[in-house]
């Protein structure tokens, strides 16, 4: 079937900028949903502010847009109260690791069985260019003006380190390898976490000599390296380069299946 | 078997809660508050429904919305530092219609302040904490017996309003151990949110119909209701939009439908009224030491009288207006730098002499200190 019945065409035009490649993301997202076959009306897309928050409205699903980085901390109550919906969440890398850092750990630590898609474009585009907890040192930015002086995050070890059971990079170049890593993030029962580099040309490729879009396009392909051939690197041969694939797989158990047996105990 | 117990406030207020049908609580350690969820984690799971500890209260908040967004009634619990978190997604509830239940045991504040010493600060902030035009309900009981009570009106009212409902205890009654007999209150109706009745093809979920308030049909459904939640103003589809239609509806709809119905959310307990030349206003514990001293005034000859709002928002402003009829002076006690004593500013003829009563030490106000002001104003 075709990804456009998840669309929601009438509410057209996107507000995204030319260039962006957060629709990248979404069709990914619409591919991997079509294949797999998920009911709209059994998933809730859960999403919060920013760009990449936004987008998830204008998809034919269940949409719970909330305040700025708590789109994690809705989504458990939903996945609490419905554990037999699908629940996925949209969230911009400002939203999940800046404003909505803590409920993100808490949300891997929990291993509740959401996935997190994250789309990392260094750069706060919807509020005008702020640097980011991702945005890279040296950088420039609105309130960055000198160059971003603060390290940033590795929010695939981050999201490791708090217990995320499948934790997985991809980057909107690279559109075959996002789609596989999609899918099976969204397969995986447990805490998902997929980080996708994306391209914000208007608000950090304007500070950064990346304006053209395909320049940030073919930068992006530049750095990105398959986990596969970065095992075979040293640590020096891989400075500045950032690996791409899965990086945790695991089992263990999930938070409502954790519940449903504590419920059996009472004879529910 | 209908039998008394003795029973504490915070108790009172999970037992409420179960009574009313909450299938949900989220919450965030904090005294004097967290006796509520540790009720509910016990109590929860056995009924069908889910507890959990969240990380804070921003996300405790998040979390009970987000459950009811699937149908599931909800609660959370807390205090003062936490109802502050909480004012975030409160507004957010308010505005995308989503009903729920937050408690706040209130402490003496501002901040840590005093965490096991009773105050009453949090009377406006219930109100006018958020930003913008955003409304609210909330009840203000008085003893153990009457926040079982609150508490199942406080889900019906969210039920019925599709709006979050502020519960305001105060730490003297939540950690006060009285008698109830829970069976009492069997009868009491507990109220369901409406389902659309229109077919999927043609809902608007944010187009109310006659009555005013929105049908949102839980996500999750397999009928195939399918729209937007959101917290911009937004289209009759739910549907983010800022123009200048859609910015207008949504802060009249979710406005107009509590003023619409403020009669039928107003609660309020009157003692001695129709004759009172001095009449005593207050909420929660402090109306205790008032109706006491009420009595003590009335013996020694000075005609007082009592009125104490259960519901504090939308303030009942109609029943203190016809309550202070012979009132030549109002005394406002209450355990805060003057909060409620504003409203009553505002809604008292100007002939009415105003005596506020204040106490910010983190104890109660006691009968005689409003004693005093009867036999001052007396003299």
């Amino acid at each position: 079937m075709s990804i456009g019945r998840f669309i929601k065409e009438k509410e057209f035009p996107l507000f995204i900028c030319p260039g962006c490649t957060h629709g990248t993301v979404t069709n990914a997202f619409l591919r991997a949903a079509d294949e797999l076959g998920l009911d709209q009306n059994e998933t809730v897309l859960v999403c919060a502010i920013g760009c990449a928050g936004r987008i998830p409205v204008f998809l034919d699903f269940n949409v719970l847009r909330v305040t700025h980085g708590r789109a994690l901390a809705f989504a458990t109550g939903v996945k609490l109260a419905r554990p037999d919906v699908k629940v996925i969440v949209f969230m911009g890398d400002g939203d999940a690791v800046a404003i909505g850092g803590n409920h993100f750990i808490h949300a891997a630590r929990r291993n509740i069985d959401i996935t997190a898609i994250i789309s990392r474009n260094e750069i706060y585009g919807m509020t005008g260019g702020q640097y980011a907890p991702t945005t890279p040192q040296g950088a420039k930015a609105t309130t960055a003006p000198y160059g971003m002086i603060e390290p940033s995050f590795d929010v695939c070890a981050l999201a490791a380190g708090a217990g995320a059971t499948f934790v997985a990079r991809s980057d909107a170049y690279h559109v075959a390898h996002l789609q596989k890593t999609m899918k099976n993030a969204l397969q995986h029962k447990g805490f998902s976490v997929l980080e996708v580099l994306t391209s914000c040309p208007t608000q950090f490729g304007r500070r950064n000599q990346l304006e053209d879009p395909v320049k940030m396009l073919e930068k992006i392909r530049d750095i990105t390296i398959m986990k596969s051939a970065a095992e075979k690197l040293t640590r020096q041969e891989l400075q500045g380069r950032v690996v791409i694939g899965e990086f945790v797989d695991d089992e263990r158990p999930e938070l409502t299946d954790i519940y449903a047996r504590l419920e059996e105990r009472f004879g529910k | 078997m209908a039998k008394n117990r003795l029973m504490q406030g915070d108790e009172a207020c999970a037992m409420g809660a179960l009574k009313a049908g909450a299938k949900f609580c989220a919450g965030y350690p904090i005294t004097p508050a967290s006796d509520i969820m540790e009720v509910l984690a016990e109590k929860l799971p056995p009924a069908g429904g889910r507890f959990i500890q969240m990380e804070d209260e921003l996300a405790s908040m998040g979390a009970i919305i987000g459950a009811s967004v699937m149908g599931r009634k909800s609660i959370t619990p807390t205090s003062g530092p936490g109802f502050d978190l909480m004012q975030e997604n409160l507004a957010f509830a308010a505005i995308a219609q989503i009903p729920c239940v937050v408690v706040d045991v209130q402490r003496s504040g501002p901040s840590t302040g005093g965490a096991t010493n009773p105050g009453q600060g949090d009377l406006i902030q219930a109100k006018y904490g958020r930003s913008g035009d955003c409304p609210i309900i909330a009840l203000y009981p008085n003893s153990v017996k009457e926040i079982y009570k609150t508490t199942i009106q406080a889900f019906n009212l969210a039920e019925k309003y599709m709006s979050p409902v502020i519960l305001l205890l105060d730490e003297t009654i939540g950690h006060l151990r009285e008698s109830i007999c829970l069976e009492e209150y069997d009868s009491m109706e507990i109220i369901e949110r409406e389902r659309p009745a229109i077919p999927p093809s043609e809902y608007h979920p944010y187009l109310a119909d006659e009555t005013g308030i929105v049908k949102l049909a839980p996500f999750g459904n397999t009928q195939g209701y399918r729209y937007v939640i959101n917290g911009m103003h937004y289209t009759i589809d739910g549907m983010p939009n800022i123009n200048r239609a859609n910015t207008r509806r949504t802060v009249e709809t979710i406005n107009a439908k509590i003023d619409r119905y403020e009669k039928d959310i107003w609660i309020w307990e009157e003692k001695n009224v129709a004759d009172a030349e001095i009449l005593i206003v207050a909420c929660g514990c402090v109306s205790r030491s008032a109706s006491e001293a009420m009595r003590i005034g009335r013996r020694a000859g000075h005609k007082v009288g009592l009125f104490r709002p259960i519901t504090i928002w939308p303030f009942p402003t109609e029943p203190l207006v016809a309550a202070m009829a012979k009132a030549k002076t109002v005394i406002v006690p209450e355990m805060n730098r003057g909060q409620l004593v504003h409203l009553v500013r505002e809604y008292a003829p100007r002939d009415v002499k105003i005596v506020p009563v204040s106490l910010v030490d983190g104890t109660v106000i006691m009968p005689e200190q409003i004693v005093g002001a009867i036999e001052e104003v007396g003299r």
